[in-house]
């Protein structure tokens, strides 16, 4: 088994915000990510899929093929959107980076070819904060 | 003999590239994805460079931490987790692109750093986008 990583990247404006509170309660947990007016991030997006290695290609799958389908139902969605507002997988949801990575490998995961699993997300909301999720 | 010195900060913020005198089709054709109505954000990395004759008491050319609590005061408390074209006066009637807030931010520092001391700000948007001001 061998494990191929692609690399993307979007930006993005949120707010952290949990509806069923009040501005105060907000505010108190959330801090500045919770101003209404929202703010942004530039997000880079690491996208993990393992399989064996393909004998005749050495490869564990086309990279340029993981890439279109990373950019056509993930980047597309959300580069240069407002996450709480303009993005349909993310509806109803609070737009932590948690959250985006888990609907980020639901949303992938139907779109991937049976060559290959989907192994891991791993989401940096800036430089120095990032999250990976697994499935589990 | 002149010695470059550099601050590192780093603010995260919305935005929106939007000119009000053209209608939506016009700012779409030329901002792209950038005027989106609901805004988009960065992760701003702001280098301020101050170059000057060490001094020869201190050996500093300015005091880092001072220069460091100066960019926080000034900058970083009107821009991290805003709205840059909502939330700040400097944007509200000036389009927030990065060579604008490059401008915004070396006017706001200038009358605080002394007159022998030259000031240039670097503004990176993305990590492949960034612009310089004063241009060297």
């Amino acid at each position: 088994m061998v494990y191929l990583t692609r690399q993307e990247h979007f930006n993005a404006a949120h707010r952290l915000y949990n509806p069923a509170w009040d501005e105060v309660k907000n505010e108190a947990v959330f801090g500045k990510c919770a101003n209404q007016n929202w703010h942004g991030h530039n997000y880079d997006l690491l996208v993990t899929v393992k399989a064996k290695l393909n004998d005749n290609t050495g490869f564990v799958f086309d990279v340029k093929s993981l890439s279109s389908i990373i950019r056509e139902y993930i980047i597309e969605k959300l580069d240069h959107q407002n996450l709480n507002e303009d993005v349909d997988f993310l509806k109803g949801k609070m737009c932590s980076t948690e959250n985006l990575a888990i609907a980020i490998w639901n949303q992938l995961l139907p779109h991937l070819p049976k060559e290959v699993q989907l192994h891991g997300i791993k989401l940096y909301e800036t430089p120095r904060i990032f999250v990976e999720y697994f499935g589990e | 003999m002149k010695v470059a010195v550099f601050r590192q900060e780093h603010f995260n913020a919305a935005h929106r590239l939007f000119n009000p005198d053209w209608d939506e089709n016009k700012n779409s054709a030329v901002f792209g994805k950038c005027a989106y109505p609901n805004y988009h954000g960065h992760n701003y990395d702001l280098i301020v460079k101050i170059t000057g004759h060490p001094d020869p008491k201190t050996g500093y050319v300015i005091d880092m931490k001072l220069l460091s609590d100066l960019i926080k005061r000034e900058v970083l408390s009107r821009f991290d987790h805003k709205n840059l074209n909502l939330d700040t006066a400097e944007f509200k009637h000036l389009n927030p692109t990065a060579e604008n807030i490059a401008i915004v931010i070396y006017d706001i520092l200038r009358p605080h750093i002394q007159s022998h001391l030259d000031l240039q700000i670097r503004l990176y948007e993305t990590p492949r986008n960034f612009v310089e001001y004063p241009a060297s």
